[in-house]
C-alpha cells in the first residue's frame, strides 16, 4: 500500500455529509460495500453509468446518489 | 400456464408496446406485509406487468438486491417508475438510473406535482416524456383525465396512457368517469390503462366495462386483509369486466320493459286497479 496519506473529499451521499478517501465514485461504491451489487449512481443529478464510475473524479461538495432496487406502485 | 386458455382469453390480450400479455392486470410491489405475500398476491393476480421503484441504498445490506432476485423469480415484465419525482431533470435521470439496473426501457413515468394530492405534474410530464421517448424509451405515462395533456403525450412518442382514476392510495375509484368515457372514446386505437385510485374489484371491473384496456393497482391488494385472495378477486373482476365490454352492454333505460313475454299472461283479461 501506498505510504502517501490519502486525501479525503468532503462530499454528500444520498443526502447525508460523507468524507472519503475514494478518489472515485467506482471507489466509493466500493467503500459502501456495494461492487458487485446493481445499483444506479448519480452525480449532481446527472445519471453515471455503471461504465464511467472509475473514471469519474470525486469533487468537495459533489452530491452523490446510489440507488437500489426497491418496492413500488 | 396450468389450464389451457380459452379462446375468447387469447383473443383479448393485452397488447403494449408490440408485446403481448395475457392478463389486463398490473399490479405495484409495494405494501406488502412480507416479502412472501407479495409473490404469492403476484401469482395470483396473473399479472405480467409489475411495478418497481429506485431508492436511495440504505446500510450495507443487500435490500435491493434480494427483493429483484424476488422480482426476477416471478418470471414478469418490470416497470420501474418514477415516483416521487417532481421536476424533468429529477424524472429523467431516474428514469435512466433505472434503466440501467433493471435492464428495461420500459417506465411508467411520473412526475407529481404536489405530495398531498399526488395529482400528476402534467407540463413536466410533458417535457419528460418528449426527452424519454427520443432516448429509446418506452414511456407509459401516469396523467390525468385531461384531453389535451393526452394529445401532447401521445405527440411526445407514448404509445400507451395511464390517466387515474383517483388520487394515488385514495381507493376511490373512478372519481371521473365522464371525462375518462370522452378519453376512451377519443382515442380508440390507444391503449389506456387506469393507473391508481381504484379501491375495489368492483371499481376495476366498471373500468373494464368502459373499454379501458388494462388497470394497474397496488395498495386495494397489498392492504387487504389477505392480499393473495384479493388479487385474486382482482383478477377475475377484470377478466370479467373485459368479456363484458367485448360481449357489448345492453343499452339503459329509462322505463321499465317487462323480461318474461307479455302475450298469454295468465288472468290478463281480469281488470285491475281500484
Amino acid at each position: 500500500m501506498s505510504v502517501e496519506a490519502k486525501s479525503l473529499v468532503d462530499i454528500v451521499v444520498n443526502g447525508e455529509a460523507h468524507r472519503t478517501p475514494a478518489a472515485t465514485l467506482a471507489e466509493l461504491v466500493h467503500e459502501r460495500g456495494l461492487a458487485g451489487q446493481r445499483v444506479a449512481t448519480a452525480c449532481n443529478g446527472e445519471f453515471v453509468p455503471e461504465r464511467a464510475r472509475a473514471t469519474l473524479a470525486l469533487r468537495p461538495g459533489d452530491r452523490i446518489e446510489i440507488l437500489s432496487p426497491r418496492h413500488g406502485g | 400456464m396450468n389450464a389451457p386458455e380459452p379462446a375468447i382469453a387469447t383473443r383479448s390480450a393485452l397488447t403494449l408496446y408490440g408485446e403481448a400479455f395475457p392478463s389486463r392486470m398490473l399490479i405495484g410491489t409495494a405494501q406488502y406485509p412480507s416479502p412472501h405475500i407479495l409473490a404469492e398476491a403476484v401469482r395470483a393476480s396473473g399479472a405480467g406487468i409489475v411495478t418497481v421503484s429506485l431508492r436511495r441504498e440504505q446500510a450495507r445490506g443487500r435490500t435491493g438486491e434480494r427483493f429483484l432476485e424476488l422480482i426476477e423469480a416471478l418470471g414478469v415484465r418490470v416497470l420501474p417508475n418514477t415516483a416521487g419525482c417532481h421536476t424533468v431533470k429529477e424524472a429523467v435521470t431516474t428514469a435512466q438510473m433505472a434503466r440501467e439496473v433493471f435492464g428495461t426501457d420500459w417506465l411508467k413515468l411520473e412526475v407529481i406535482a404536489n405530495d398531498d394530492t399526488l395529482q400528476p405534474e402534467v407540463f413536466g410530464l410533458v417535457e419528460a416524456a418528449k426527452i424519454l421517448s427520443a432516448d429509446g424509451f418506452k414511456v407509459l405515462p401516469y396523467t390525468t383525465e385531461d384531453l389535451s395533456v393526452a394529445d401532447k403525450l401521445l405527440a411526445a412518442g407514448c404509445k400507451v396512457l395511464m390517466p387515474w382514476g383517483a388520487p394515488i392510495g385514495t381507493g376511490r375509484g373512478l372519481a371521473n368517469p365522464y371525462a375518462l368515457k370522452s378519453l376512451r372514446a377519443y382515442y380508440p386505437g390507444v391503449p389506456l390503462i387506469i393507473d391508481a385510485g381504484i379501491g375495489a374489484p368492483s371499481h376495476a371491473a366498471q373500468a373494464m366495462e368502459m373499454g379501458f384496456d388494462g388497470v394497474l393497482l397496488n395498495t386495494a391488494v397489498a392492504k387487504a386483509e389477505d392480499p393473495v385472495r384479493m388479487a385474486q378477486a382482482f383478477a377475475q373482476a377484470i377478466e370479467a369486466g373485459r368479456t363484458a365490454y367485448e360481449a357489448g352492454l345492453m343499452g339503459m333505460r329509462d322505463m321499465a320493459q317487462p323480461s318474461t313475454p307479455v302475450a298469454g299472461t295468465p288472468f290478463f283479461d281480469l281488470k285491475r286497479g281500484p
